[in-house]
C-alpha cells in the first residue's frame, strides 16, 4: 500500500536531483528555471502526499496558490530572459556581469 | 486476486515514480535544452497520475492544462527561438558534477531521515480515510477556495495580472521610425490644432 513515507522520499529524491540540477547546470539560465520548476513540483509533491495523509483540504489549496505563483514567476522568469538574450545574444550566466563594478 | 486488487495502486505507484525520477534525471541531463523541457513536461504528466491516485484530481487536471498546456509550452517556445548552442552550456558539468551530487545526497539524505526516524508519533504507514470528502474533489476544492481562502484567491489573480503587465512590459520592443497611430494625441486633440479661422474681406467674383 502507498503511505506517506513513500511519498515523502520520492519528493525528496526529486528535491535532490533538482538541487543537483542546478549546481550541474549552473551556466544556462534556462536550465536553472526548469530546475527551479522541479524544486517547486516536488514541494507540491509534499503537499498533496500531507492533504491526503491527513484528510485536510488545506494542503491542496496550497498547490493551487504555488501552481498559481509558479506560472506567474515562470512568464516573468522567460520574459527576462528574452531580454537578456535580445541584448547580449546569449543565455549564459557567466557573461551577465553588468553589475560588476 | 484480492491481493492484485489491493497492491494495484501500489505497483501504479512504484512504476510512476520510477519513471518520474528517472525523466528528472533526464532534465538535467540531457544534451540538449529541447530534450529537457520535454523531460519536464513528463515529469509533470507522471506527477499528475500520481495526485490522481493521492485524491488530488483537480489539481492533476489543472496540473496538466495549466503547467504542460501553457507554463511549458511557453519554456519550450522560448528555447526554441533563442539559438542555444548545447556544447558550450556544458562545459561547467564535469567540474561541478561531483559537488551537485554531494549537496543532492546530503539533502536527500536529510529529507528522508525524516521518516526513518519512527519517534515522531505519527503512524506513517496507517493508511488515511479516503476519499475525505463526499462529494468530489473539484466541488470540496471549490467551496474551500470560495469561502475560507477568498482573500487569497483575489491575490492570486491579482499576482496573475502584474505577470501579465510585467511580462508584455519586459518584452515590449519599441522601434523607432514606425508610423504608428497615436491614440491618445488624436483624442486630445483641440480644434484649434487643426482649424485655423481667417478672417479676410468678401470678394465679389468677377
Amino acid at each position: 500500500m502507498i503511505g506517506l513515507p513513500h511519498l515523502l522520499t520520492l519528493s525528496a529524491v526529486l528535491f535532490a536531483i533538482a538541487v543537483c540540477g542546478i549546481f550541474i547546470n549552473r551556466r544556462s539560465v534556462i536550465l536553472l528555471l526548469m530546475c527551479v520548476e522541479l524544486l517547486l513540483l516536488a514541494v507540491n509533491f509534499n503537499f498533496v502526499a500531507f492533504a491526503w495523509y491527513l484528510g485536510d483540504l488545506a494542503g491542496q489549496v496550497f498547490v493551487f496558490f504555488i501552481l498559481t505563483v509558479a506560472a506567474a514567476e515562470a512568464a516573468i522568469g522567460l520574459a527576462i530572459l528574452v531580454v537578456l538574450f535580445r541584448n547580449r545574444i546569449s543565455v549564459n550566466v557567466d557573461e551577465f556581469r553588468l553589475l560588476k563594478g | 486476486m484480492q491481493l492484485l486488487v489491493d497492491w494495484f495502486p501500489f505497483i501504479l505507484f512504484s512504476g510512476w515514480s520510477g519513471m518520474l525520477i528517472a525523466s528528472a534525471l533526464g532534465v538535467i541531463l540531457a544534451r540538449n535544452p529541447v530534450h529537457s523541457v520535454l523531460f519536464l513536461v513528463l515529469c509533470f504528466v507522471i506527477s499528475a497520475a500520481i495526485w490522481l491516485l493521492l485524491h488530488a484530481e483537480f489539481l492533476a487536471v489543472a496540473l496538466v492544462l495549466v503547467y504542460v498546456g501553457a507554463v511549458m509550452v511557453l519554456l519550450l517556445f522560448v528555447v526554441m527561438m533563442l539559438d542555444i548552442k548545447a556544447e558550450r552550456m556544458r562545459e561547467g558539468l564535469v567540474r561541478y558534477a561531483p559537488f551537485g551530487v554531494l549537496v543532492g545526497l546530503l539533502l536527500a539524505a536529510q529529507l528522508a531521515s525524516v521518516w526513518w526516524l519512527r519517534d515522531s508519533g505519527m503512524e506513517l504507514l496507517a493508511q488515511p480515510q479516503t476519499p475525505y470528502f463526499s462529494e468530489g474533489n473539484t466541488r470540496a476544492l471549490g467551496e474551500l477556495l470560495y469561502t475560507e481562502h477568498l482573500y487569497a484567491f483575489e491575490i492570486a489573480g491579482y499576482i496573475l495580472l502584474l505577470a501579465i503587465v510585467g511580462a508584455i512590459t519586459l518584452t515590449l520592443r519599441r522601434r523607432g521610425g514606425l508610423r504608428v497611430q497615436q491614440v491618445s494625441e488624436q483624442v486630445a486633440v483641440r480644434p484649434e490644432d487643426r482649424v485655423r479661422l481667417v478672417k479676410m474681406k468678401a470678394e465679389r467674383p468677377e
